[in-house]
């Protein structure tokens, strides 16, 4: 077990440094250079190379590269060429939008998915079952920034109950705070709804078949109490695993809601890293990103060792 | 746009009992708070700033949050775009142009205590035209020999040659007063000497200044107490923010199609005033068949202004005949000198050997004004038989790359953004590639003199060479979009430089 774990343990660590390498490359294949783009259109050659100099881009690849590393592995992430501060703070900056973001939109879905999933298939063509496709169908086919300019039209424009965008931060109280991440949160929590109340009502339907809800039946047990009491907690397990797959998603994926609302989290610093050409942020948040998904399977891949002990025993061989 | 039906009448009911019941209870505070009239701001803009030090970055969205409001210079540039003195309160030229004496404020103080003399003027100005500098007008120091400072108070700057163009320069944004202790973090952390004082940084969402107590200019009564820049790149945000009252001002508002739909809005009001950014379609002057004068020419009289400023800008913005804008000091309309003719550019064409037109590509940001002008500029050259093929080509990045460094391009669309920048035409190396000695003389007799009359009737020819010769195509000005709350007074409804000064800005009663 402690060699299968040191194993997995090297072999993420080898990943990512492999993610690192492919990042930077692509990176430095990127058209644009960094110190032009903030000379503008005033730029003369002689600025313009004081600006690459100060900035370390006068430097090899090859050096750059075991630069970043270097710092990387000992958590100092460089200072954005833009703002002037060390990227790590930005993307800590940026986390405490996006996480509660993201947490608060799961939390939504999750609220009206399962229920919603577990009454349809409860019922198979009932009214839950009609409403549940109804949804499941429109939220999926419906982009989600759309959804989001319709709520800021709604509650922002018309009625003027929430703002219609931006982020007063953390440090202006939690409830201001709070408030302005509803709406995207609802944007956001919209589609993976959708596909989780699709996901909720089939693994339901498959549970409704096993053995064990036939014989909770038999034993004469009410048709809700084997639905909400055996049923739905033994299929929340394929649930859980979208909803892990979706958290990355959802980290990662705001971009366009973040524009549409212009909070600042991270999808929107990726974005003007990029056309800044920002690229030690860039860098990092790519890396961050794929840090993220690496980790999150990690720990899946752990969580089915855990489960299951043929695993275990295939590993130590 | 989508619009939503009023909420039924038994809602609207609930809500009138409802708010009722809550002003009643608030009408106390409500009426102690009506009394003072608010000093607080919040303004929106489309882009953020790339760091707060105007002195080491070129976009001018660092200007339009630290330019008047943190920084100060020597002199100022005020709405009607003329010289004003600042930190020096008065100067004289020598009479062969090549010696500049300021007499500077005293106890004038930076916003952390330290002192500004001429000590300070004199680093400020040697950092900007020292070897190790990046201010993006470096080159406005260029002719700046040696510096003195006899007293606190005197500075003397003597020039290598005259340059008569040099107090408007010290008037930019990039010619800001910093000071040597805190000039190193003013990326992050700006110290200058104006009204009002950085407080903090939301990187991607805010700036906030609050008001300098200190402030040196007495005369001047700073009503705001503090100002929130707030950024929203998406026009649809920007719209929504100021109709939902987040914003109370969005002075270059950045979607021309969405600015009717504030008509009605009891709280705000708009204005459309002038900026210093012209739109023109840049080509490549040495490459074929850009490199002969009449294809220009013909190109240039294929294109109907109007009609491109109504496809583009939705019909706002003023057309131009050469690379200048009503703002500025001896503008002449030269709309005329080229004016639209297909029949006389199809003729042209073919005298220049091209009586079947030919074909090239336009490489185009992805700025709305670009795209959308490049499609109505297709339309009209396919009437001369000129084929233009369109190639997206992402802004700053790519462009920079291709269009302004690598200079490998027939044809581009750009907005520039630099106030009295016709001598762009006479840099070499510059993306036009344009050569005529011609203009470069007439750029360097400008400089010679410091009278402004003079200066102006020199323009006035060098905007003439332009529009007879093209080295690009002159579309139009941009409008400064302004929407601002009725009860705002004191936003510059022009711009001469960008900038959002908010010295005079206040609340109605």
């Amino acid at each position: 077990m402690i060699v299968l774990l040191t194993r997995r343990i090297f072999g993420l660590i080898l990943t990512l440094i492999a993610v690192s390498l492919l990042v930077f490359a692509v990176m430095a294949l990127l058209p644009g250079d960094p110190a032009a783009i903030t000379l503008g259109t005033s730029a003369t050659p002689e600025t313009l190379a004081a600006l690459r100099h100060e900035m370390g881009l006068d430097q090899p690849l090859i050096i750059r590269y075991g630069q970043w590393l270097a710092g990387a592995l000992t958590g100092d992430l460089g200072k954005s060429f833009t703002y002037g501060v060390p990227v790590a703070g930005l993307i800590a900056e940026r986390l405490a939008v996006t996480l509660p973001l993201a947490a608060l939109a799961i939390l939504l879905s999750v609220l009206v998915a399962v229920p919603l999933g577990a009454a349809a298939a409860a019922r198979r063509g009932g009214f839950f079952d009609i409403l549940a496709t109804l949804f499941s169908q429109m939220g999926i086919a419906v982009p989600g920034f759309w959804v989001g300019l319709l709520l800021v039209l709604l509650f922002a424009t018309s009625l003027g109950w929430m703002p219609a965008g931006g982020f007063p931060g953390w440090g202006n109280g939690v409830w201001p705070a709070l408030k302005s991440l509803v709406l995207p949160a609802v944007a956001l929590a919209l589609p993976q709804a959708a596909v989780l109340t699709r996901v909720t009502r089939s693994a339901v339907l498959d549970t409704l078949h096993e053995d064990f809800a036939r014989t909770a039946v038999a034993k004469g047990l009410s048709r809700g109490r084997v639905l909400w009491g055996h049923v739905v907690p033994n299929a929340l397990v394929p649930v859980l695993t979208i909803l892990g797959l979706q958290f990355t998603f959802l980290v990662a994926g705001a971009v366009l809601i973040e524009n549409v609302f212009t909070l600042p989290g991270l999808g929107r610093l990726a974005y003007q890293a990029l056309s800044q050409r920002d690229i030690i942020v860039l860098q990092d948040v790519v890396l961050f990103f794929a840090g993220l998904v690496i980790v999150v399977n990690f720990l899946v891949d752990l969580s089915y060792l855990a489960i299951d002990p043929r695993l275990r025993a295939g590993g130590a061989r | 746009m989508t619009k939503f039906s009023c909420p039924s009448p038994s809602v609207v009911a609930r809500k009138l009992a409802f708010s009722a019941v809550l002003s009643t209870g608030l009408l106390m505070i409500g009426l102690t708070q009506a009394e003072a009239a608010k000093t607080t701001l919040n303004l929106g803009m489309s882009v953020e700033p790339t760091g707060l030090d105007p002195t080491i970055a070129a976009p001018v969205a660092i200007g339009q949050v630290t330019w008047q409001n943190i920084f100060e210079g020597l002199v100022a540039i005020d709405q009607n775009g003329k010289i004003v003195p600042q930190l020096a309160k008065s100067w004289e030229i020598s009479p062969d142009g090549l010696a500049y004496t300021f007499k500077l404020r005293t106890g004038v103080k930076f916003h952390d205590g330290q002192a500004f003399d001429s000590a300070t003027a004199k680093f400020t100005l040697d950092r900007a035209r020292g070897g190790q500098s990046v201010n993006p007008q470096k080159r406005f120091f260029s002719t700046i020999a040696s510096i003195d400072t006899p007293d606190a108070e005197t500075l003397i700057l003597h020039l290598s040659s005259p340059t008569g163009s040099l107090l408007y320069w010290l008037g930019w944004p990039s010619s800001v007063m910093v000071g040597p202790k805190s000039s190193a973090n003013d990326k992050t952390a700006p110290v200058g000497t104006g009204p009002f004082k950085f407080s903090a940084w939301a990187k991607g969402d805010h700036v906030d200044l609050v008001k300098n107590p200190d402030y040196w200019n007495k005369s001047v009564d700073v009503k705001l107490e503090k100002v929130t820049f707030r950024f929203i790149s998406d026009p649809q945000a920007e719209a929504a923010a100021l109709k939902a009252g987040d914003l109370d001002a969005f002075p270059e508002f950045a979607a021309p199609e969405l600015m009717n739909s504030f008509e009605g809005d009891p709280r705000l009001t708009t204005k459309i005033g002038n900026t210093e950014l012209k739109v023109v379609a840049g080509m490549n002057n040495t490459r074929k068949p850009f490199d002969d004068k009449r294809v220009r020419q013909a190109l240039m009289m294929a294109l109907d202004r109007k009609t491109i400023i109504e496809g583009a800008w939705s019909g706002l913005g003023t057309a131009i005949g050469s690379h200048y804008t009503p703002n500025d000091p001896g503008y002449k309309d030269l709309t005329g000198t080229l004016p639209y003719d297909a029949a006389k550019a199809k003729a042209l064409l073919a005298e220049a050997g091209y009586p079947n037109g030919f074909s090239f590509t336009i490489k185009t940001p992805q700025m709305a004004y670009a795209p959308r002008s490049a499609q109505v500029m297709q339309a009209m050259f396919a009437d001369i038989g000129v084929t233009m093929n369109i190639e997206p080509t992402e802004f700053p990045a790519k462009w920079v790359q291709d269009v302004f460094s690598g200079r490998n391009y027939d044809m581009t669309i750009v907005a520039h953004a630099e106030p009295l920048d016709i001598d762009i035409y006479s840099r070499d190396p510059y993306y036009f590639n344009y050569k005529n000695p011609d203009f470069n003389e007439l750029m360097k007799k400008i400089q010679l003199t410091a009278d402004a009359a003079e200066q102006n009737k020199l323009y006035g020819e060098a905007q003439s060479i332009l529009a007879e010769d093209v080295p690009a195509l002159f579309l139009f000005v941009m409008p400064k979009l302004g929407v601002w709350d009725k009860k705002l007074k004191g936003l510059w409804e022009n711009e001469p430089i960008p900038s959002n000064v908010l010295t005079n800005v206040s609340w109605e009663d």
